[in-house]
């Protein structure tokens, strides 16, 4: 047991990182909090998905002197899917910046909780 | 190599655990920049270079940097808020 | 400073978990427009219960948490084996990928081929992801100034000519950029591609607008060409790689040659759609910069 934990400890430590992401992402009340602990999930998911493509002892995917043998080389598979996740998540926290900085215009409160009471008595002012 | 692997996983948990427990907007937010630049060094170490540059010039570099430009324009409103406050 | 786990949980539970913008200056309460007695909307028990609520919130999150690490970490336990290459990933698309990619696409890089030859149409979509994204942002940032001027603080938008900024930032520009065309001219050969290249110049704008201003930067780099540019570089993205697909769809010669790999002018149209990507990619960091700095591009 021991020893298959030891063998799999990158993806163990994707998993804890996943998971220090979600608490933050649900226990605090920042909005600023909330986006790097969404940052964080999304570098424990592609943490997880480049360490399905690595094999011991195989190098980097790129075609050396010829050799074309499947087994000198690490799968490039994961590695270009997770390439474009992180340009993607790039852009979704930049969306979510900008939403951030219109909300604290219209509140002038980063805290979740005040900006949903703020909004609710918001509304009762317009009925 | 192992040990230096080792060191890495542990400092990437406990960069991310001091993100989500510390007080201070700015300090947090520096630390999710060595956050990313030891992903970038793990990538490095998985065999995958391209991942590597990449997260280094994107994670570390520009997302950082909304960040830290949100956190200054926030301030600044802030700020703008008291003058106004105190003006009449 | 020495707190325990059960301090930080006592400050959280009390409250004082200080995370106002600045971490030193409290937050105000906002003076609210109505009279207060038309916000008495919530009972003073209810109040009471979400107060409760609230107090027992971080205590669940870390109990969900340690649930959920646990059943993921079984269930981490049970995929195949971390480093073996008996794991159903490497399948029979692996081996085509590295044996015959280099012939096919003519990239030596794998990575880049898999990313600009055999699946463009993804790196297609993710390019329009930063494009919409960056419009979504200028929707949202862009003339809100002109309607809310007492958001413009004095010193905010001024930059400083500090002589040790600029003179570094002389020294240091034309490498950063020289490093970034390098990387985007490189994409088919070694690691690198389209999308660090392009944010390798984009902070390279970056810099010379945080020390020389954005006057400067906007001789070569303004509005209009940002639009031009960026247009440009997605229709020659599609148009290119959409006449790829229909030749390859049809039986068509295409005409475009995977060359000799490992030259500099090979690799059919990898090397132009990197170019194309990291031209996107630049723009839209160089604008986003420019949009959250002073809100408009």
């Amino acid at each position: 047991m021991m020893e298959r934990i030891w063998d799999e400890r990158i993806q163990i430590v994707a998993v804890i990182l996943f998971t220090i992401g979600f608490c933050t992402l649900l226990v605090h009340k920042n909005l600023l909090k909330k986006i790097i602990g969404l940052n964080i999930m999304d570098t424990a998911s592609y943490l997880l998905l480049t360490s399905m493509g690595y094999v011991e002892g195989r190098l980097a995917p790129i075609i050396r002197g010829g050799n074309t043998d499947p087994s000198a080389y690490v799968n490039p598979l994961p590695a270009g899917l997770v390439l474009t996740g992180i340009v993607v998540s790039v852009s979704v926290t930049a969306l979510l910046l900008a939403l951030t900085i219109r909300l604290y215009r219209h509140y002038h409160s980063l805290d979740l909780d005040k900006i949903y009471e703020l909004a609710a008595k918001e509304d009762q002012n317009e009925r | 190599m192992m040990y230096f692997e080792l060191l890495l996983l542990g400092l990437l948990v406990i960069c991310g655990i001091t993100t989500c427990l510390s007080k201070n907007l700015l300090t947090s937010l520096i630390i999710f920049m060595a956050y990313s630049v030891i992903m970038s060094v793990i990538w490095a170490l998985l065999e995958a270079p391209d991942l590597a540059v990449t997260e280094a010039a994107v994670g570390a570099g520009v997302s950082s940097l909304l960040l830290f430009l949100t956190l200054r324009k926030l301030k600044s409103i802030q700020r703008k808020e008291e003058e106004n406050e105190k003006k009449p | 400073m020495k707190r325990s786990l059960k301090e930080l949980f006592r400050e959280w539970d009390a409250d004082r978990f200080d995370l106002s913008v600045s971490g030193s200056v409290p937050q105000k309460e906002r003076p609210s427009p109505l009279p207060p007695e038309r916000y008495d909307v919530i009972p003073e028990l209810e109040e009471t219960i979400m107060r409760r609520f609230h107090r027992v919130v971080p205590v669940l999150t870390f109990l969900l948490g340690l649930t959920l690490s646990l059943f993921l970490i079984m269930t981490v336990l049970e995929l195949p084996a971390f480093g073996s290459s008996d794991s159903p990933v490497f399948n029979e698309v692996f081996t085509r990928y590295v044996q015959d990619g280099t012939e096919e696409t003519g990239a030596v890089n794998t990575v880049a081929g898999v990313i600009l030859d055999y699946r463009a149409f993804d790196t297609l979509g993710e390019t329009h992801v930063l494009y919409t994204a960056l419009v979504a942002v200028l929707i949202l940032l862009l003339g809100f100034e002109k309607t809310d001027p007492g958001i413009r603080t004095p010193g905010y938008e001024v930059i400083r000519q500090d002589p040790v900024l600029t003179t570094c930032a002389k020294l240091v520009i034309p490498c950063v950029v020289i490093y970034g065309l390098y990387i985007i001219c490189n994409g088919h050969l070694g690691p690198g591609g389209g999308f660090c290249g392009g944010t390798v110049i984009g902070s390279a704008l970056i810099l010379a607008a945080l020390a020389f201003g954005f006057d400067s930067v906007e001789r070569f780099v303004n509005y209009r060409t940002i639009r031009v540019v960026l247009v440009i570089a997605l229709c020659f993205y599609s148009l290119s790689k959409g006449y790829s697909f229909f030749c390859g769809a049809n039986g068509i010669e295409s005409g475009i040659r995977p060359g000799t790999p490992g030259r500099i002018f090979s690799a059919g149209l990898i090397l132009p759609l990197n170019a194309a990507v990291g031209v996107v990619v630049s723009c839209t960091m160089y604008s986003l910069y420019s949009v959250f700095r002073r809100g408009r591009l």
